[in-house]
């Protein structure tokens, strides 16, 4: 094995994360596929150019989802087993917009996560930190009329992984995300307010431009907060580009 | 305009948040006219991907792009058009779907619309998978025309004999030799780097 497979202190990635901080960020505020502190993409990012092509008609509509996809109790972690998971309940609630600022309505959001001791229902998790039987982490709900999503989860645990030595992820919830077309699809993380490991994680880094990094957190709200019941946070969510709305389907 | 929310890798623990039972199946087994389609993902060193998690997209035989809720729970018997299956531990994907037929006033040949999930990359990948009988089509088709015939072939399905019905072997290369094109499908079509 050659110098460069052994696992990297926190010191070394974080150069490199100022390094490419250094650059001057994309304008649209995504990462850069290749970005070297996060290790697997030295193998997955293509070396080639994207081709720069005008979307089909296929491609400028989107799947539909609705209520024969959805049932409404996916959208409470809480409840998907006999107890309730262990951890902080929480509230997590916003709106999906376009560039333009319309929502997007009676869309799919999904999210998956990991539990209260930062540990996920997966069989490659090898984090020494307990399952709960009561939670297994994934969700899904429609938005709404308004474009407004809301679940209702446990807050996540921050977890180690394997990218460099005494590598943690800021406690995270994937969201992935439909507009009304497929050329606004999304896969993101939403962040938590004031997590110490942001400036130390590769992953939140790799969007290397502070305005866009803050899109990624969620803002605390007392007033989604429920009394004696459950914390609040509320994160919108904008999608790429601008799209003529398609019909709404019954029953969506 | 409001600025956008960044994408963010997928990570490797999707399979119990994304992934749905029949994801891949579009149509039922047995449906006149259904195709299969499979591949393997490969990375830049030629290894199988066994993270990656492929959504494909795409109008039904008559040409129209599906406006029907229930992939997520089929119904065994209306078109949705849409598809999720992830790779399994040797890279492999597998969907039994219809073939796409081109709208009518569409610029572009018959194809399926694929995202690529995968740990390791921090925004998904764009790409197409075209069919090589649509030889006409095929040849003005404003992605296909830009593209020589080495890279060109890196979107066609290939013919291999399906088990139930025809079948098609669409590889995902992430990098490297034979690397697969990837699409930049920006509404101000402004190049911008991998
Ligand atoms: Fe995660």
């Amino acid at each position: 094995m050659s110098a460069s497979q052994e696992p990297a202190t926190q010191r070394a990635v974080s150069a490199e994360i100022a390094e490419a901080a250094a650059a001057p960020p994309r304008p649209d505020g995504h990462p850069d596929r290749a970005y070297r502190p996060y290790r697997s993409t030295a193998l997955r990012a293509p070396q080639r150019p994207l081709v720069v092509t005008p979307p089909s008609l296929t491609e400028l509509a989107a799947p539909v989802f609705g209520a024969a996809d959805v049932a409404p109790i996916e959208a409470d972690l809480t409840r998907h087993h006999a107890g309730e998971p262990l951890g902080e309940r929480i509230i997590v609630t916003g709106r999906v917009l376009d560039g333009d600022g319309r929502p997007v309505r009676h869309q799919l959001v999904e999210v998956w996560q990991a539990n209260a001791s930062g540990r996920y229902r997966h069989d490659g998790d090898q984090h020494p930190a307990p399952l709960d039987p009561n939670f297994t982490g994934g969700g899904r709900a429609l938005t709404d009329d308004e474009g407004r999503y809301r679940f209702v989860t446990i807050k996540p645990g921050a977890y180690p992984w394997r990218n460099h030595t005494n590598a943690w992820r800021p406690a995270h919830i994937h969201f992935s995300l439909f507009g009304t077309a497929f050329t606004q699809r999304l896969v993101t993380q939403m962040y938590f307010p004031g997590d110490p490991l942001f400036g130390l994680d590769p992953i939140f880094q790799s969007v290397t431009d502070e305005k866009a990094q803050q899109r990624l957190i969620a803002a605390y709200d007392h007033d989604v907060t429920q009394p004696e019941w459950a914390l609040g946070y509320r994160w919108d969510i904008v999608l790429d580009g601008t799209h003529a709305t398609p019909p709404d389907v019954d029953g969506a | 305009m409001l600025d956008l929310t960044p994408s963010q890798t997928v990570g490797p623990f999707f399979a119990f948040g994304l992934p749905f039972d029949g994801g891949g199946d579009v149509v039922p087994m047995g449906t006149p006219g259904a195709i299969t389609l499979h591949g393997t993902v490969r990375d830049g060193a030629g290894a199988a991907v066994p993270d990656a998690l492929l959504e494909f997209w795409q109008t039904g035989p008559d040409g129209r792009v599906p406006v029907r809720p229930g992939a997520l729970h089929r119904d065994g018997r209306s078109f949705t058009g849409f598809a999720r299956v992830a790779t399994d531990r040797a890279g492999d994907y597998r969907l039994r779907t219809l073939r796409p037929a081109a709208p009518s006033g569409a610029r572009d040949a018959p194809h399926l619309a694929v995202t690529v999930f995968a740990r390791g990359l921090l925004h998904h990948l764009f790409t197409r998978v075209y069919f090589p009988n649509h030889v006409e089509a095929n040849a003005a088709d404003p992605l296909l025309a830009q593209l020589d015939e080495e890279r060109r072939a890196t979107l066609m399905a290939v013919p291999d004999g399906g088990v139930t019905g025809p079948g098609y072997r669409f590889d995902v290369r992430m990098q490297g030799a034979g690397e697969t094109v990837f699409l930049d499908l920006s509404v101000s079509g402004a190049p911008v780097p991998t």
